[in-house]
């Protein structure tokens, strides 16, 4: 096709005073955007290629170079925009599905921006975290409803398999294939320093990283990939994945140029070939099925670990995780539909399933109504994007929260949602051996950390405002939380009052 | 003794280390200065490049340096560990060049070849550390006590 | 117009005392107005409340239930439902006197009931909780009826008012019992309703709370779970019902109880013996929406002794002291030096150090 029918997205404007011709950004830009032409003795663009991942702007030594929106404009309409008109274009020309990564970028109303905390004063001490104990250890899994007590009438303090988080934060999956095994490594890494989970995502467990099995949750999902005996047992829980925020209903496909060597090995898939997770379990066509599966690797594992399972908020969420509670699971995660991806169609990702706030906190109230809110924990993710949002999802009703963007974000990736070309320049969510070099897990793994204790000092500088000392005593403490903004109908689904009342 | 050692499982082949040992070397307060004003030092780093594998290579302050035992007028010494030129006293002679294992003592282009220079681990200019440590994109090159002579 | 509690959630600092005559000797609910009238100022005129036990020896074996009514049809209703459940030994409005400080008191009568064996049966509940269900109906379902007292052989009197007024209002000097307890109370705002006012009580479980807990919501909405309805949204009836819970329901000794409501910190549980950290980290992780944060100090009252407790920071004050078979509990040592001059052993108990006192072999022979 000779012509493309729209504009670059992104026009790179580079400070020809700055520019010193290192040619760093020609080097480190993996879509070949910048290129040094010897005739002009300048460094030039196709500005066509840039994703505006920011790689080149970060390393330039000189900061010669910025990146932004192409400002030419489609004739201005606020039905057709200009986003929806390239969409179009694109299509037209390829006869494709539109592919996108990362969580949806559309305006819909985020619910945690439109809720505040409450803070002690006069009635009630606010709490010194620096001064007095904070608590924000958790365990997660199923409570028994009526103690038992041994025959010399001490209590029997034997408990079905829980896990135990130091901070109420766990990384969320994200499978290696997704992303690179130097990105696996440091996620892996960083649980194990900080007392927390990381999960495998789909793509099995590569081999190096068995020695971090204790702070691993292992994934079993529609595709079944890497999932044998060796692999559930190393892990210190095991997740059914049902469904996934970002492209609830649909399956996954990694595709065959991915599928390198480790990869292949770890998935137990031939090299080459693309890795397709089928859109439901094809075992599992009902609850009574999913229960099954349940057992099944309950049984494999002995009892000794717990099952989580991964469901997409959808609309009638709570009477899914109604059922599932039921089902012998003892861990819920739900997944918001602003939670990220891999690669997902556009459309799916941009339009279908609902905010995890709305989906927990009527999870959260369903599960209290039934009085089966003991059976399981509730984890949630989907874009909980820093600790003021996990503040309101403990208070909303969440034991923990899952983490993978902020996660990602620790380790460079600046959300240009183009993980599905395979070419990420920051070595996360790619294959490419060059470019997976760039990710060193000795600096991301520290950088994970360095995330994750600075949000739980922010925890508990918030809890201790609050008065609360311990996170069990946040949990599911609506009173903490006022709506701002919010219709009637929303504040009843949230299950708090609207700031003033 | 703290000697610059590169992970080359880590090291991207950017380039930058070259570029920032020759504004730490140049005397300029900006790099942007130092190249657009040409005052930009030969660098002393060098990046060599095969296939996946990058290595940026330096001065390894050998504890029994051949290009100081070597040089025919004194202009190569050591100071705490550190092999420093004299460049007032290099005649351009080359005898360094041959006798480095490393390949590490560069030709200093700047004043068209007269005299050698090498990696001095920036203690003779205004960095404090090595320059090219602290502008490693990926902490490939690292700045550590690992133990030998 | 303001909101009652149980329509909105009012905040309260508090005094609070509470004795018991470990041997058992009868004592008069003077005492206990003496006592609190020394913490004035830790009131505000909005509340006031008294619970003693061993008062109604001669009903002993029946369930005292005190009623606030609105109304006469309130009380017609409630009747009929009672009269379904229980058989009625005795009725009565409780005695009182005009108090100038004292207004817009409610119907306030007291039955002895004990339930109808052919509906406990048909229940399949055990006694007392077929007590409580019924209690908690009664609060719930019927409008303008209040139940706020529904033990054996005790008694709650309370009202809007400085505490003793309350006393004099209710005649305690009428009343002898083996232990009291008492809540002069300080809200930060109220209309003023007279269910609002503490001790709040459970069957012979009493609480009287100083303090304002911070957890109240993720306790309230656990607790919820279990039968409970949290129509007050005040803490001493939360308290109550947790207590209620773990003590009665879980069977947890009073012990277990405080070391889950105020439960140790994991440094504090790390340091301990293998085997009792073990039992901490079972409750802590079993029982975790339970454990109550922020301040408070509260007396429990029960059927044979009484228990002390703080938060587990010790955020409000509270002290202890004993003479001969007495023991005392305040929020402040002047209510007790009011009453026993002498007292001995004067102490202020450790955030989460459970204080529990129950009545001698021979205070159980004679009282209980």
């Amino acid at each position: 096709m000779s012509v493309n029918y729209f504009p670059a997205e992104f026009e790179v404007l580079r400070n020809t005073d700055k520019c010193i011709k290192c040619r760093a950004c020609e080097r480190q830009c993996a879509n070949e955007v910048h290129f040094y032409d010897a005739d002009f003795d300048k460094m030039l663009t196709h500005d066509d290629q840039c994703v505006d991942c920011q790689r080149c702007v970060t390393i330039c030594p000189t900061g010669a170079l910025k990146i932004h929106k192409n400002p030419n404009e489609f004739r201005q309409n606020y039905n057709y925009t200009q986003q929806i008109m390239t969409e179009n274009y694109r299509q037209a020309g390829t006869g494709a599905v539109l592919l996108s990564s990362m969580g949806n970028p559309l305006p819909y109303p985020v619910y945690w921006d439109k809720i505040l905390i409450n803070a002690s004063q006069v009635t009630n001490p606010s709490i010194d975290p620096l001064r007095e104990p904070m608590e924000t250890k958790v365990f997660l899994g199923k409570k028994p409803n009526k103690m038992s007590f041994n025959e010399d009438g001490s209590v029997n303090t034997k408990l079905d398999p829980h896990l135990e988080l130091s901070v109420p934060i766990m990384f969320s999956a994200m499978s290696y294939g997704s992303i690179s095994k130097n990105a696996h490594e440091s996620l892996a890494r960083a649980a194990t320093e900080l007392g927390t989970y990381y999960n495998t995502g789909e793509g099995g467990l590569h081999k190096d990283f068995y020695q971090y099995g204790p702070n691993t949750i292992v994934q079993v999902a529609s595709g079944r990939f890497g999932v044998f005996k060796d692999y559930l047992e190393t892990g210190a829980a095991i997740e059914i994945k049902m469904g996934q925020g970002a492209k609830p209903g649909i399956g996954g496909h990694l595709p065959g140029a991915k599928i390198r060597e480790d990869v292949s090995k770890t998935r137990m898939i031939p090299m080459g070939t693309d890795a397709i997770s089928p859109a439901p379990h094809h075992d599992i066509y009902s609850i009574e099925d999913l229960r099954q599966l349940i057992y099944s690797l309950k049984e494999a594992t002995e009892y000794k670990k717990p099952i989580i399972v991964k469901i997409a908020a959808v609309h009638n969420v709570a009477a899914i995780a109604s059922g599932i509670a039921r089902s012998g699971a003892d861990i819920i995660a739900i997944d918001g539909f602003r939670g990220g991806t891999g690669a997902a169609p556009t459309r799916i990702r941009d339009n279908v399933g609902i905010p995890i706030e709305l989906a927990l906190a009527s999870v959260d109230q369903r599960l209290r109504d039934e009085g089966i809110r003991n059976n399981v924990s509730v984890v949630v993710a989907g874009s909980i994007r820093s600790a003021s949002d996990a503040v309101k999802a403990i208070a909303l009703g969440a034991d923990a929260i899952y983490i993978a963007t902020p996660a990602l974000l620790a380790m460079g990736c600046h959300l240009c949602r183009s993980c599905h070309g395979g070419k990420c320049n920051w070595g996360i969510a790619t294959q490419r051996p060059d470019l997976v070099k760039r990710l060193n897990p000795d600096v991301a793994y520290k950088r994970l950390v360095n995330l994750v204790h600075a949000w739980d000092h922010e925890i508990k500088e918030m809890m201790g405002g609050m008065g609360i000392n311990s996170i069990e005593a946040l949990r599911g403490n609506r009173l903490m939380l006022r709506g701002i903004g919010l219709t009637d109908r929303e504040l009843k689904i949230l299950g708090i009052a609207h700031a003033g009342e | 003794m703290k000697r610059v050692y590169v992970n080359e499982d880590r090291c991207l082949g950017c380039h930058l280390c070259e570029f920032y040992c020759s504004f730490a070397n140049s005397g300029a307060d900006d790099m942007a200065k130092a190249f657009k004003l040409d005052m930009a030092a030969t660098p002393r780093i060098k990046v060599e490049e095969g296939g996946d594998i990058n290595f940026a290579v330096s001065c390894r302050h050998c504890s029994d340096p051949s290009c100081v035992n070597n040089c025919i007028t004194g202009a190569l010494s050591v100071h705490d560990g550190v092999i420093e030129i004299d460049e007032s006293r290099c005649v351009g002679c080359y005898t360094c060049v041959l006798s480095c294992p490393y390949g590490c003592i560069v030709i200093d282009k700047k004043n068209g070849g007269r005299t050698i220079t090498k990696c001095e681990l920036c203690t003779r200019n205004s960095q404090g550390e090595p320059a090219c440590v602290k502008g490693c994109l990926n902490s490939a090159i690292v700045f550590e006590e690992r133990g030998e002579d | 117009m303001l909101e009652k509690e149980g329509q909105v959630r009012i905040p309260s600092g508090c005094a609070i005392s509470g004795f018991i005559s470990r041997d058992g000797n009868m004592i008069s609910g003077e005492d206990a107005v003496k006592s609190i009238s020394y913490m004035h100022d830790r009131s505000n005129g909005l509340g006031g409340g008294f619970a003693g036990y061993g008062i109604y020896p001669e009903y002993k074996d029946l369930y005292a239930l005190h009623v606030f009514y609105d109304t006469n049809a309130s009380r017609e209703q409630t009747e009929r439902f009672l009269d379904r459940h229980f058989d009625v030994v005795n009725l009565s409005r409780i005695p009182t006197r005009k108090h100038p400080n004292i207004t817009n008191e409610p119907l306030i009568w007291r039955y002895f009931v004990t339930p109808l064996p052919t509906k406990m049966a048909s229940s399949q509940l055990p006694e007392k909780e077929f007590v409580a269900k019924c209690v908690i109906r009664i609060n719930n379902d019927i409008n303008g009826a209040y139940v706020f007292s529904s033990g054996k052989n005790m008694g709650v009197f309370k009202a809007v008012g400085f505490p003793e007024d309350v006393g004099e209002f209710y005649r305690l000097e009428e009343y002898e019992g083996y232990a009291w307890t008492v809540h002069g109370r300080y809200p930060t705002n109220t209309p003023g309703w007279w269910g609002g006012a503490h001790p709040f009580s459970l069957l012979d479980y009493t609480i009287v709370h100083n303090g304002e807990i911070s957890s109240y919501d993720a306790n309230r909405r656990f607790i919820e779970m279990f039968g409970y309805k949290c129509t007050l949204l005040t803490d001493t009836e939360v308290i109550t019902y947790i207590i209620d819970y773990l003590n009665r329901r879980q069977n947890l000794s009073l012990e277990d109880v405080a070391s889950i409501i105020a439960a140790p910190f994991w440094s504090e549980i790390d340091r301990m013996e293998p085997e009792k950290a073990e039992k901490l980290r079972y409750f802590r992780n079993v029982f975790s929406s339970l454990l109550i944060t922020g301040p408070f100090s509260i007396i429990l009252g029960y059927n044979g002794g009484l228990m002390a407790l703080n938060d587990r920071l010790k955020l409000r004050s509270m002290v202890v002291a004993e003479k001969g078979d007495m023991f005392y509990i305040s929020s402040e040592e002047c209510a007790i030096r009011a009453i026993c001059p002498d007292a001995e052993n004067i102490r202020s108990p450790r955030g989460g150090e459970p204080v529990i006192v129950t009545l001698s072999e021979e205070g159980k022979r004679k009282c209980l």
